[in-house]
């Protein structure tokens, strides 16, 4: 009987371990920053916020390890000053996390919003509050109407930008070019100039790779959506987000034949790794690697390409390999893509409201700046001083943005209703790259659409 | 959360664990030599509210949104599965799925066979066994990770290196290196082999042990009678070993069908090679066609119906002789 009883709890034990591994393996893993001491500077700045001893804020963002250390870091002035105490967590299923927090009544203080979709979602719930005036005040100081219009839902402001990031970026080798003598192209004739006068010197110009898993064929819509802004303009590009104009019509067809003449053209790609369909076959990490190797010459990607090259690869203007704008029909234009983050509060106590300012003023900007010793980020502030950035790309996509000529897009594939932006327009665009027509392509992606 | 809060949460789960299951034992043991109709009531009950919540629940649940559009409110009727079967590119997946399960079992099971018999009683079994026998402890995302290498393609320039194996090979005999993952329909084929890769030695370890249970009388009548390999594989070992294969097959039939881990790993479902499993989840979390990717679930689970009956059918008669 004693054995029987024994046994009884031994299998009670071992499948209670079974049980208790497969709840902790469903139980988050969020992190906190650990603490560093940033230098107290002059408290003069934070008088206007009062004391807020004892108070806490609590944030919630998709910026996890490592880059949250520099965030945790820029709000230490802050919290020094006014005795606030700010919670940061960090977690990689944020998108799907914090639309379920909201709607369940439990939204964070703070939430860092990377998509105008969700921040238009979280509004719609109800849960989140409307900005500050002195958040709205800095908008309208540091930031364009550009950015103001992906941050207001029906008339009202809701939330000031935080970070950005430059897509309209093409990576090329400075030592090849001083070389070679190519000159930085200023308008899309020049590009394409560019490109034939590298054939001619027996080059395959362009490299890219669009292999990412199930999301193969991404670059391809941001290829896309950089043509669509420069051959037809923002205020198109804006209703072929909204699907106002049809993904079929005229201007996104000419668009995407735009980007083909480059990367479906035989001559032009694929430097270093293959033919067209190689483009299919590459992934994206190591679409531009070529350019290190002088097999490629020019590869269009992000800013954050630039964590992509082998350690000890000096990226700089006159070093292994940097990135210039992507430019415009003409040089007066000057369209940018990209993406940021929007600063949305869920509480409107004072404490939370101090946050939201603190984060939408050039004081925060330039502490941020000063806080990523390693770089990697960037704002479309206006008050953030290039020179307190520390790498090259980001210097440059800062001056980008703070171009006054420059108006600024988010990616528009990641706008759009997710069987088009994260399924159908992917899905196209590499069978398009593995030879399917334009036509056929942009008639599929029109009629995957969901109606309503 | 730290580690320590983990430990904690897991050492309060174990508890709580080791308590329902005391709870019941304590009831079952108290009722023992009352009634053992009781004593199967409470046992099976936790198992009979585990499957309510955890199946059957979001099994109707699943079919009921089956029938509703893309965010789940209105009811559009037939309308999901219009699409599976109407659409060019769901046909695509369908057609997939089709090469899959006629392929993947049949050779499978045949080279597992084959196999069993060529190195049973031989010197050195144990280690050939356990040579094919490994790739059934490697997860099928590992695996197509190792396949991603075999097949990777670099263009055929100078200074450029072949880095996967099978390119490699072409090379060295003068061919031009390929797109194996690329090139429409031999992609899906491609695939298939890693699939084929991890269950030969499931079916070869199944179908070793049926074949060392046959009994040594029977083998040595037969042998007596004077058959040669072939008709002794074809009138001897075949008919004994019949029960297992059904089981073998059907298994690795039932797992072809859900393929997910390989398509996705592989290609993401891209360049036509989507399967019904790969699509039910790229419509449902990506696309967020919840009304789509509920239809697929359900065509999935109506696909393996048969074959689970067939094998239960099978059992049952085996075990009846």
């Amino acid at each position: 009987m004693s054995s029987i009883r024994s046994r009884r709890i031994l299998a009670a034990v071992s499948g209670g371990l079974g049980f208790a591994l497969v709840l902790t393996a469903c139980s988050g893993g969020d992190s906190g920053g650990d603490e560093t001491t940033a230098a107290s500077g002059d408290c003069a700045a934070y008088e206007s916020y009062g004391d807020l001893s004892g108070k806490t804020v609590s944030v919630y963002t998709s910026i996890v390890t490592p880059e949250d250390t520099p965030q945790i870091d820029s709000y230490k002035p802050f919290e020094e000053c006014t005795g606030a105490t700010i919670e940061y967590v960090g977690d990689k299923a944020f998108e799907t996390q914090v639309l379920v927090r909201a709607k369940a009544g439990n939204p964070p203080d703070i939430a860092y919003v990377p998509q105008p979709g969700l921040l238009n979602q979280l509004v719609a719930t109800g849960a989140a509050v409307e900005a500050p005036q002195t958040v709205v005040d800095n908008i309208d100081e540091f930031w364009g109407e550009d950015w103001k219009g992906y941050a207001t839902v029906d008339g009202k402001v809701y939330a000031a930008p935080l970070g950005a990031n430059v897509k309209s970026l093409v990576w090329y080798s400075p030592t090849e070019f001083a070389d070679a003598g190519y000159e930085i192209p200023t308008t899309l004739d020049d590009l394409m100039a560019l490109t034939e006068q590298m054939v001619a010197d027996g080059k395959v110009p362009w490299c890219a790779g669009i292999g990412s898993g199930e999301a193969t064929g991404w670059p391809i819509t941001d290829w896309m959506e950089d043509f669509m802004l420069r051959l037809s303009g923002p205020d198109v590009y804006d209703q072929w987000v909204n699907h106002e104009i049809a993904f079929n019509s005229e201007a996104p067809t000419a668009a995407l034949d735009g980007v083909g003449a480059y990367l479906k053209n035989p001559a032009f790609v694929n430097g270093g790794l293959g033919d067209v369909n190689s483009i299919a076959a590459t992934a994206f990490q190591d679409g531009g690697l070529p350019i290190l190797e002088g097999t490629c010459s020019l590869h269009r990607q992000a800013s954050f390409y630039a964590a992509n090259f082998p350690e000890g690869t000096n990226v700089s203007e006159d070093g292994d390999v940097f990135a210039f704008y992507l430019p415009g029909e003409t040089e007066d234009v000057k369209p940018v893509l990209g993406g940021g983050e929007f600063v949305l509060a869920f509480a409107d106590r004072p404490e939370v409201a101090a946050f939201q300012t603190y984060l939408s003023t050039d004081l925060w900007a330039n502490n941020k700046a000063i806080a990523s010793p390693a770089g990697g980020w960037v704002s479309a502030n206006k008050g953030l001083e290039v020179a307190n950035l520390v790498s090259p790309v980001d210097k440059l996509a800062a001056t980008i943005l703070q171009d006054p000529n420059a108006v600024f897009r988010f990616d528009g594939s990641d706008m759009m209703p997710a069987a088009i932006g994260s399924n159908a327009f992917w899905k196209q665009s590499t069978n398009w790259i593995t030879g399917q027509s334009t036509k056929e392509t942009v008639d599929n992606i029109e009629a995957a659409w969901p109606a309503s | 959360m730290d580690i320590a809060t983990k430990f904690l949460t897991m050492a309060l789960a174990i508890l709580i664990f080791v308590a329902v299951v005391g709870v019941i034992l304590f009831i079952a043991g108290r009722s023992e030599r009352t009634s053992g109709k009781r004593v199967a009531f409470l046992f099976l009950l936790p198992t009979a509210i585990m499957l309510t919540v955890g199946l059957l629940y979001p099994a109707v649940r699943t079919i009921f949104y089956s029938f509703f559009d893309a965010a789940g409110t209105s009811f559009i009727g037939l309308g999901n599965y219009e699409t599976i079967f109407g659409s060019a590119e769901q046909l695509i997946v369908l057609r997939n799925t089709a090469i899959w399960v006629l392929i993947t079992p049949f050779v499978a099971t045949a080279i597992g066979l084959l196999y069993a018999i060529l190195v049973d009683g031989a010197r050195g079994e144990g280690p050939a066994k356990a040579l094919i026998f490994l790739p059934m402890a490697i997860s099928f995302v590992a695996a197509s990770v190792i396949w991603k290498f075999v097949y990777a393609f670099r263009p055929d320039q100078p200074n450029v290196n072949q880095i996967g194996l099978l390119n490699q090979i072409l090379v060295w005999v003068g061919l031009p290196p390929q797109q194996f993952l690329i090139s429409t329909p031999f992609n899906t084929l491609f695939l298939i082999v890693v699939m084929i890769w991890i269950q030969a030695g499931f079916a070869m370890t199944i179908l070793s042990a049926s074949i060392k249970a046959i009994p040594d009388d029977v083998i040595e009548a037969a042998r007596l009678d004077g058959v040669n390999p072939f008709e002794m594989f074809r009138f001897v070992t075949l008919p004994a070993i019949r029960p297992s294969v059904v089981v073998v097959m059907t298994t690795i039939s039932i797992a072809t069908l859900k393929v997910f881990d390989i398509v996705r790993t592989m290609t993401g479902g891209q360049f036509d090679t989507s399967v019904v499993a790969n699509e039910f989840y790229s419509q449902s979390f990506r696309s967020d066609n919840q009304g789509l990717g509920a239809a697929l679930a359900v065509l999935l689970f109506v696909l393996v119906v048969p074959i689970v009956v067939y094998n239960v059918h099978q059992l049952r008669a085996s075990e009846a002789r």
